[in-house]
């Protein structure tokens, strides 16, 4: 623990990034004592009241109590994010080693693959398959669709990581007293890798929040879920922004901003504890 | 540059229009929508009554629309038609056609996003690397931690801020739109005054959020570049210290930024729609979010189609001007 104090003090970036976080956790269990998650459906409270005692947060046009819709959609639009940049990161790791540790033709296959698809904006192909499945996305399908892109950038990072570790003396040295080709990546160098698959985790979940909200927000999300994209959905919708309901749009957008930079410090910060050279330079 | 390398690159662009094209083909029939079947139910519906004949018309206008050839036909059909750039009619505006409204939202689009992708990178780029530099002023460290926060928000929160302090709360500029209501677009002074007027906004949140990522990649490559040998043995000799920053370690830094710059086109383009439909954008954005809503599969696809082609030919650009910037890479293989 005391350990744990001092390394905080050293690396700020993950001290502010992860207490950001807890914040937002904090928030949402606290949440769930103070108000009734129900009155989060439309048609639940005395529609378009400003921040008041009652309603903290305010209430939106169709009747939702904000602070209800907040703390409900949080941990849905986090949940989004985690399974897509699990999911993403977990098939970008298996892909990344195979191409990395073997190379030949499947490397060739792998690299190609990740490198045409990350020139292609990634929001676009995501809005062709959720208008192929129509119909009401679930939460978790809407995990799936933003999954079935997330895993580019990772393979192609964790590949280059790889490359460059597969070269170092201990490897080669694994390798020369006849260690199989899954055991060397198993023991020596997944643990190596371990810090900087957790950096590109928090980075993959940043970046399927990011593109689960660009759904929610063009209309193709989850229409009855409460999710911090389909609110600000609902408030591009009836045009909260010039008739002046300005509570609506501010609860989200302050926490999604929390969310963004609470996983961006954590990303930091990681990528700090795994390369600690990078501290000359900061 | 030899010429099997600009062959090979020009493959790759190729491979990227062929798989936009057969993701557009492909993913609808997927999904196993039959749009005439729909179409003529709606229709059908709307007059009040069930059709005894309808699965006959059905027959009928697949056989008209080609439908009910083989798969792979189909396809090459298809095929055909992108390559004469004709997608169709839009379903929702019907004697338009797809060809026609993109054309009339791109210019828009591709005016707002290469202007704020230049700005934000020079700005940044130039930036990031006067902080590295030991005899930068030195208020400037202080702007580096605004736009790293800035730098993890995406574009569209920042414009729904900007746009509540700056056009909401005090009405500096225009809150909607590309030109203002009633104007008639011309090429006057005027108007491009009142064009660029409403494109601030959206530019301003483009723009204030990517500097800070620009910033970051080029001062950890100024960093390393000012370490190397070169540079020490330059100021040596006496050089001038602008001519050590510019030439010696901007030039040698500024690389990977470019290759970076490539990559990003197309999170840019991803971020910049959702800009444009907050703002109401008269550009390809807006147009996709309205094609959504109304449910215009063709001009989805017309749209998504293009616009991967044309990020795909920016890509292909910046590759084959690269060897311009460093002597060093001929794409020669080891």
């Amino acid at each position: 623990m005391r350990g744990l104090i001092r390394y905080f003090r050293r690396n700020l970036s993950l001290l502010v990034g992860s207490s950001l976080l807890l914040l937002l956790v904090v928030f949402v269990v606290t949440g769930h004592f103070v108000v009734d998650v129900e009155d989060a459906r439309a048609l639940s409270v005395r529609p378009l009241q400003p921040p008041s005692w009652r309603y903290p947060f305010g209430t939106d046009r169709q009747g939702r109590d904000l602070l209800a819709v907040m703390v409900a959609g949080t941990p849905l639009t986090l949940r989004i994010g985690f399974i897509a940049g699990i999911l993403g990161v977990a098939i970008g790791t298996v892909l990344a080693f195979a191409a990395a540790y073997y190379r030949g033709w499947a490397d060739t296959i792998i690299r190609g693959i990740a490198d045409i698809g990350l020139t292609v904006p990634g929001l676009l192909v995501l809005i062709i398959i959720a208008v192929g499945i129509r119909g009401g996305l679930s939460v978790n399908q809407m995990a799936l669709v933003v999954a079935s892109l997330a895993w580019l950038n990772p393979t192609r990072t964790i590949r280059a990581q790889v490359l460059s570790l597969r070269e170092r003396g201990y490897v080669e040295i694994a390798r020369m007293s006849g260690m199989s080709g899954p055991a060397i990546i198993f023991f020596e160098l997944m643990p190596n890798l371990l810090p900087y698959l957790a950096a590109t985790l928090v980075n993959a979940v940043s970046s399927a929040i990011l593109a689960s909200i660009g759904l929610e927000v063009l209309g193709l999300g989850p229409i009855d879920a409460p999710t911090l994209g389909m609110t600000l959905y609902w408030v591009n919708f009836n045009a909260a922004m010039i008739n002046g309901w300005w509570w609506w749009w501010l609860a989200p957008t302050v926490i999604i901003v929390l969310v963004f930079l609470g996983l961006f410090f954590v990303t930091v910060g990681l990528d700090e504890y795994a390369n600690p050279r990078l501290r000359k330079s900061a | 540059m030899r010429m099997i390398d600009i062959v090979r690159r020009c493959g790759v662009f190729a491979v990227i229009v062929l798989l936009a094209a057969s993701l557009n083909f492909f993913l609808p029939k997927l999904s196993g929508q039959d749009p005439v079947r729909t179409k003529l139910l709606q229709q059908a519906a709307l007059g009040g009554y069930v059709h005894q004949g309808i699965d006959d018309m059905v027959k009928l206008y697949e056989k008209r629309f080609g439908l009910d050839r083989p798969l792979w036909e189909q396809y090459f059909n298809y095929l055909g038609d992108v390559a004469r750039l004709d997608f169709n009619y839009s379903i929702a505006n019907y004697p338009r056609t797809v060809a026609e409204m993109i054309t009339e939202a791109i210019p828009w689009t591709i005016g707002l996003l290469s202007m704020t992708t230049l700005l934000s990178f020079v700005i940044g780029t130039l930036l990031g690397a006067l902080l590295a530099w030991p005899r930068a002023p030195r208020w400037m460290a202080w702007l580096m931690p605004p736009l790293w926060a800035l730098h993890a928000i995406p574009f569209f929160l920042l414009g729904l801020i900007l746009m509540y302090l700056l056009a909401f709360q005090v009405p500096l500029l225009p809150i909607f739109g590309g030109y203002s209501v009633g104007v008639q677009p011309a090429l006057s002074l005027a108007f491009v005054l009142d064009v660029v007027r409403h494109a601030t906004l959206p530019a301003l949140s483009i723009i204030l959020v990517s500097i800070g990522g620009w910033a970051l990649g080029m001062r950890g490559m100024m960093v390393t570049t000012m370490g190397e040998d070169y540079v020490v043995f330059a100021e040596g000799k006496g050089l001038r210290s602008l001519t050590i920053f510019l030439r010696y370690c901007l030039r040698n830094a500024i690389l990977p930024q470019i290759t970076a710059l490539a990559l990003a086109l197309g999170q840019i383009l991803s971020g910049a729609v959702l800009v444009e439909v907050i703002f109401g954008y008269p550009g390809i954005g807006t147009l996709l979010f309205q094609a959504i809503r109304e449910n215009d599969h063709f001009l989805i696809q017309g749209i998504v189609f293009t616009v991967i082609v044309a990020l795909g030919l920016a890509t292909l650009i910046l590759d084959l001007v690269y060897p311009l910037l460093d002597p060093r890479i001929t794409y020669q293989r080891s």
